[in-house]
Order: structure tokens, then C-alpha cells, then sequence
């Protein structure tokens, strides 16, 4: 074995251990590491309820009849409204709407009942405050829904029947339908990505900054050396940060674990390296740590937006669907929620297991490439 | 330009040693971008001399000694150091000098003993023989006291001192220090200069930068660089006599003028 040889391999080891000691003593980094993961999870998991429950709904109730309170009940029963009070007419109805106290009204002309029992449609009128479509989408589909079963209700008590058609929904892998189910695998590889990129990112960078990058190079540690022991040591905070969210999630948000946590954790280690990649690269791109950030953070936006982090690719334009797929977030996000709420196997995840190893292939390749060990 | 025909060589050093340098390069050139940092240097330095690199600021004193070390390609042009060419034997050079730039290059969190454990290990040392090594370096640079400081907490002193062990664990052939001495105390550069000549005097060459005039007349060999250019070598009263100045301040002072002088002109 060569002297160059034997220099080589010994190269790696010292930046790994130098890498740890600098890592144990760099509270923020530390901080960063493990309270990130807890604080993003509170955050994201309760906040983010993209299921609208509950809305607050007034009622105009001019039929006081039996109908119209049945009308009322069934509403209640989907869950999508609270009614929080009755209004006397329909100008105080639209002033509880327009103060923001109320985000529906319901009213009942005084004739419903009648209509309804001389054998015509009894109409009622569903105001809403659609200035935000998801949550009015939320209350027009209710509202829709409740209709249709009182209506079946009444034709079936009529001519006792049986409804003719029934679609008997069954949820899937989310049976209560809660987003929290959908959106805690997601805070898994969003941090991820967040951290790995940000870490090794102004990690290489500060070495420039303070002057010991250029030390490093006149000595004779290897290129490859040198990145390995920058990574090596930030894939493991990648694991803890990972293990922190799902515990607590299984914790506070009764997540799933629907499949292989080995299995998991394997694929894991190709989307941190990819993500490690994407640090490396902005490091070779930034000059200062405050660049490093922004490179960062730009790149973290696409990641929120397109990744179906939490907004459905399905609802996308076609073009913003291929921006998605050029993100490993997308993909890992694929194998997150199919182990831990479908319980799939590695059969099922090829694909994404493919897109995310050729994207570490080709991220570190080129940041390695770019990496010259000259300043100029 | 009229500064090369003034370039002078007073003692050639081969006739001192016959053995190789231990620095040589040949038209050495340096552009950035439309900037000549460097402009056609040659320079030959022989094994144990403690050799000072003197200039005004962007002479190209740093730009040369980055190009020696292989952390800037030559544009053009030779250079050959500890026997191999930069350009391509680079690895081979790295192993054999030491480096102390002028951000000294120390990691702030880690420890004094960290620091050269990590320096060290990265030249190859390991096990007893890094322990054994470090010892004897640690007592010959007296750091002994400060071992388990963290290095950003050191004063400027000490720093200096901990970067010069750091790039001399792995015993060098040649060590380059680029301003090594900026903002230290004159007692911590005192003792500084006595641990270089002790360097020296164990047969590793050193290669220096300084503003410092009276660091200057320490150096056995001087070499002016002005605007990229190298105006005389040679030991520091010859330099001092060929300028037909009196001490090697004023010569400074004396190339400092002319090159602001020759750039007025380049404006005009």
C-alpha cells in the first residue's frame, strides 16, 4: 500500500471526530437538532387542521315547525356546523356574517313545513361566507349532503321504501379522516429537509469563512474524506430528528405504524444523503453562511408547496406536478405515508426508491466535482 | 515595465549548497480575471534559510505563497517545492510543508490539545507515535499550560502560537507563515521569532510574509515584491546597499512611493 494510500483512508477519521466534538459543543446546532423536531411537530400538527370541522353557523328559523328543526338537527350531524345561535331576521343574519362571529347562516322560510307535507320541495337557503374556498367547500358539501339524507329520509317514510342506490363509503389507512394522520409523516421528512440542508450547508461555509476550510486544503486530507466527515456525522442528527417526530407523533397524535420501521428507516438514509446533497451543493454556491440560509430557505418553499406536503398534488396543474417530482421530499413522502399509514412493503416503493438514489447519486457527484480543493 | 530591470540578484545561492532547493520557481504568473498578481516570478530558496517575503499590500506576496502551497493554480509558469511541481504533484507537496495563513485556521471549539490532535491526525499521525510527537511539540512551543483552553478563547499570542504548532507537528520541510505575526504584542512575536529560528535551526526551511521591518532584518534572505513583480533578493544589508537606502524600512518606503507614483501615471 502506498503512502498516499495509507494518508487517504487515515484522512477521513479525524474530520469525523472533530466533526462530533464540534457538533456536542455547538448548543444551537444541538438545540436545532432535537427541540426543532418536538416544537414543528406541536405546531404544525395542531395548527394545520386542513379539515374544516365545526363552523359557526346562525339560524333564521321562520317555520318553527318540527320539519325545520329536524332540517336543523341533521346539519348539526355532519359535524360541519355548530350552530351558536338563532337570529330573529335575515339583516342580523348577515350582520353575524359580516362581523366574521358567524360563517354561515341557515334560513328557513315559514312555509318549509307546509311545502313539505303538501308534497312539495321544501327550500331552505344555506348563506355562506366563501371568502375562504376551502372551508366553504367544507360547509357547501355538508350542507349538500344533509340535504340529500333528509330528503331520503322523508321519501322513504312517504312511500316506505328502500333508498334504490347506497354508496357505502369506507376511509381507508385514515379512517377517522383526521389531517393530522396526513400531515405528522409529513413533518418527518419536511424538517429532514429543512435541517440537512440548512446544517451542511453553513457547516462547509463557516469553515470558509473562519479561515479553516483554506487550513484544510494545504494539508493532505482527501476530497472525498473531507465530505464524509462533514455528512456522516449529520446523518445520524437526521435519525434522531426522525425518531423524535415519530415517537411523539405515535404519542400525541396517534400516528399509524402501519409498516416495517426497518424498512423505514433504510429508505430514510437515502433521502437524507439526497438532502445532505442539496446542502453540499448550496455550500459550494454560497460565500457566506448568511447566503448559505437563504439558499437554504429558497429552496425549502418549492418543498412546502409542491412536495404534497400538505397541499394534494392530485389538485396541481400538470406543470407543477413535474416541479414536484424533481424534489426527493415528494418521493420520500410517498414512502412515509405508504410504510407508516398502509403498511406497504419495498415492493411497493421501487419507484421512489429509484428517484431518491439517483438524485443523492447525481447531488453528491456534482457537489464533489464543484468542491475543488483550490480557493480559486 | 522599468521595475524588472532593475531586479537584481545579489548572492546566488548555489553557490552556498549544492544540494537542491528546496523552492524554485521559473516565470511564475498569476492573473485574476485582468489583474497580474503575480508577474513572472523566479525565486529559489534553500533548505534551512529562514527567507522573508516583503512587499506593499497587493503585491502579490500572499498570491505567491498560495500558488506554492497549491491553493491557487499558476496561471503560468513553474514551481517546484520540496523536489515536486505544484501543479501536479500537489498531494506530494501538501504533505511536506505546513501552513499558517493569515486567519490562522484554528477551530474556535475545539480544545489546544484537540486542535493539534486534529491537525496531526490529519497528516498521517496516529497512536504513540502522534502522542510522543505532540508531547515533544507541545513542550518545545511551551503550550503546556494552555492544553485544555478552547481555542477562541486564546488571546492573539497564543493563537499564533498554537497555529505555527499546528502547521509544524507533522515536521515540514518547508513551512510558509503569511503575515504570522499581524496584531500580536511585541514580547509574543519575540518568542515567536525564537521558536522560528529554532525551526530553522532543525533544518525546516521557512518562508514568511511581514510589514514588520525589524522581522524583516531577522530574515536571512529577503525578497521585494512590487506589483507582482520581484525587485531584488538578497540578504538584508545587500538589499539595503542596493537601494542605497538605510535600513530595509526605507527601502520600503522608497518602493511603496514609486508604486503609487507608477500608478498615477497608469491613470494618467
Amino acid at each position: 500500500m502506498s503512502v498516499a494510500m495509507q494518508i487517504r483512508a487515515w484522512t477521513a477519521w479525524p474530520m469525523l471526530w472533530k466533526e462530533f466534538i464540534t457538533l456536542r459543543r455547538d448548543r444551537l446546532t444541538f438545540a436545532l437538532m432535537t427541540g426543532l423536531p418536538a416544537i414543528q411537530l406541536l405546531l404544525f400538527g395542531y395548527a394545520i387542521q386542513t379539515d374544516v370541522r365545526k363552523l359557526p353557523t346562525v339560524v333564521l328559523d321562520e317555520s318553527r315547525s318540527s320539519e325545520s328543526r329536524a332540517l336543523v338537527q341533521v346539519l348539526q350531524n355532519t359535524d360541519n356546523f355548530l350552530v351558536i345561535a338563532s337570529v330573529p331576521d335575515r339583516y342580523v343574519a348577515k350582520r353575524w356574517i359580516e362581523r366574521g362571529a358567524a360563517r354561515v347562516a341557515l334560513v328557513i322560510p315559514p312555509d318549509y313545513e307546509r311545502d313539505i307535507k303538501r308534497g312539495r320541495t321544501g327550500q331552505a337557503q344555506l348563506l355562506i361566507d366563501a371568502a375562504d374556498p376551502q372551508s366553504s367547500g367544507a360547509a357547501i358539501a355538508g350542507a349538500q349532503l344533509a340535504a340529500q339524507a333528509r330528503g331520503a329520509q322523508l321519501l322513504a317514510a312517504r312511500f316506505s321504501l328502500a333508498p334504490p342506490v347506497e354508496i357505502r363509503v369506507r376511509p381507508w389507512y385514515n379512517p377517522a379522516q383526521r389531517s393530522a394522520t396526513f400531515i405528522v409523516p409529513g413533518i418527518v421528512g419536511i424538517l429532514l429537509t429543512i435541517t440537512m440542508t440548512l446544517i451542511t450547508s453553513t457547516a462547509i461555509v463557516r469553515e470558509r469563512e473562519r479561515g479553516t476550510l483554506e487550513q484544510l486544503i494545504v494539508t493532505p486530507i482527501g476530497k472525498t474524506s473531507l465530505m464524509l466527515g462533514k455528512l456522516v456525522p449529520f446523518v445520524l442528527v437526521g435519525y434522531v430528528q426522525m425518531t423524535v417526530v415519530l415517537l411523539l407523533g405515535t404519542l400525541f397524535f396517534r400516528i399509524p405504524i402501519e409498516g416495517s420501521l426497518l424498512l423505514l428507516y433504510t429508505l430514510s438514509l437515502v433521502f437524507i444523503v439526497a438532502s445532505l446533497g442539496v446542502g453540499l451543493l448550496i455550500s459550494t454556491i454560497a460565500r457566506s453562511q448568511v447566503q448559505a440560509m437563504q439558499l437554504s430557505f429558497f429552496f425549502l418553499l418549492p418543498n412546502i408547496l409542491l412536495s404534497g406536503y400538505i397541499f394534494p398534488r392530485a389538485a396541481m396543474p400538470v406543470p407543477a406536478q413535474w416541479l414536484g417530482m424533481l424534489l426527493p421530499l415528494t418521493w420520500f413522502l410517498e414512502i412515509l405515508r405508504g410504510v407508516l399509514l398502509k403498511g406497504v412493503g419495498l415492493g411497493d416503493l421501487w419507484q421512489e426508491l429509484g428517484a431518491l438514489t439517483g438524485f443523492a447519486v447525481v447531488l453528491l457527484a456534482v457537489s464533489v466535482r464543484r468542491f475543488s480543493k483550490t480557493l480559486d | 515595465m522599468n521595475t524588472t530591470g532593475e531586479s537584481i540578484t545579489t548572492d546566488t545561492p548555489e553557490a552556498v549548497s549544492g544540494v537542491a532547493p528546496v523552492v524554485q520557481t521559473m516565470a511564475l504568473r498569476k492573473v485574476f480575471g485582468t489583474l497580474v498578481a503575480v508577474a513572472g516570478l523566479d525565486l529559489r530558496i534553500e533548505r534551512g534559510e529562514v527567507f522573508g517575503l516583503l512587499g506593499p499590500n497587493g503585491s502579490g506576496k500572499t498570491t505567491c505563497i498560495r500558488m506554492l502551497c497549491g491553493l491557487v493554480q499558476p496561471t503560468s509558469g513553474t514551481a517546484t517545492v520540496a523536489g515536486f511541481d505544484v501543479r501536479t504533484d500537489t498531494e506530494q507537496v501538501r504533505r511536506r510543508i505546513g501552513y499558517m495563513s493569515q486567519r490562522y485556521g484554528l477551530y474556535d471549539e475545539l480544545t489546544v490539545a484537540e486542535n493539534l490532535r486534529f491537525y496531526a491526525s490529519v497528516y498521517g499521525l496516529v497512536g504513540d507515535e502522534r502522542t510522543a510527537r505532540l508531547a515533544e511539540h507541545v513542550a518545545d512551543l511551551g503550550l503546556g499550560t494552555r492544553l485544555n483552553q478552547m481555542a477562541g478563547t486564546l488571546s492573539g499570542g497564543w493563537k499564533q502560537r498554537l497555529a505555527l504548532a499546528c502547521a509544524t507537528a507533522h515536521r515540514p520541510d518547508l513551512v510558509f507563515l503569511d503575515e504570522p505575526t499581524a496584531g500580536v504584542d511585541p514580547a509574543a512575536r519575540r518568542t515567536f521569532w525564537e521558536t522560528i529560528y529554532a525551526l530553522a535551526e532543525r533544518g525546516t526551511t521557512i518562508l514568511v510574509t511581514t510589514h514588520y521591518m525589524d522581522e524583516a532584518e531577522r530574515c536571512q534572505r529577503l525578497a521585494f515584491l512590487s506589483r507582482g513583480h520581484l525587485i531584488a533578493v538578497g540578504t538584508p544589508s545587500a538589499v539595503v546597499a542596493h537601494f542605497g537606502a538605510k535600513s530595509v524600512e526605507d527601502v520600503f518606503v522608497q518602493l511603496q512611493a514609486k508604486d503609487e507614483q507608477d500608478e498615477k501615471e497608469m491613470k494618467q
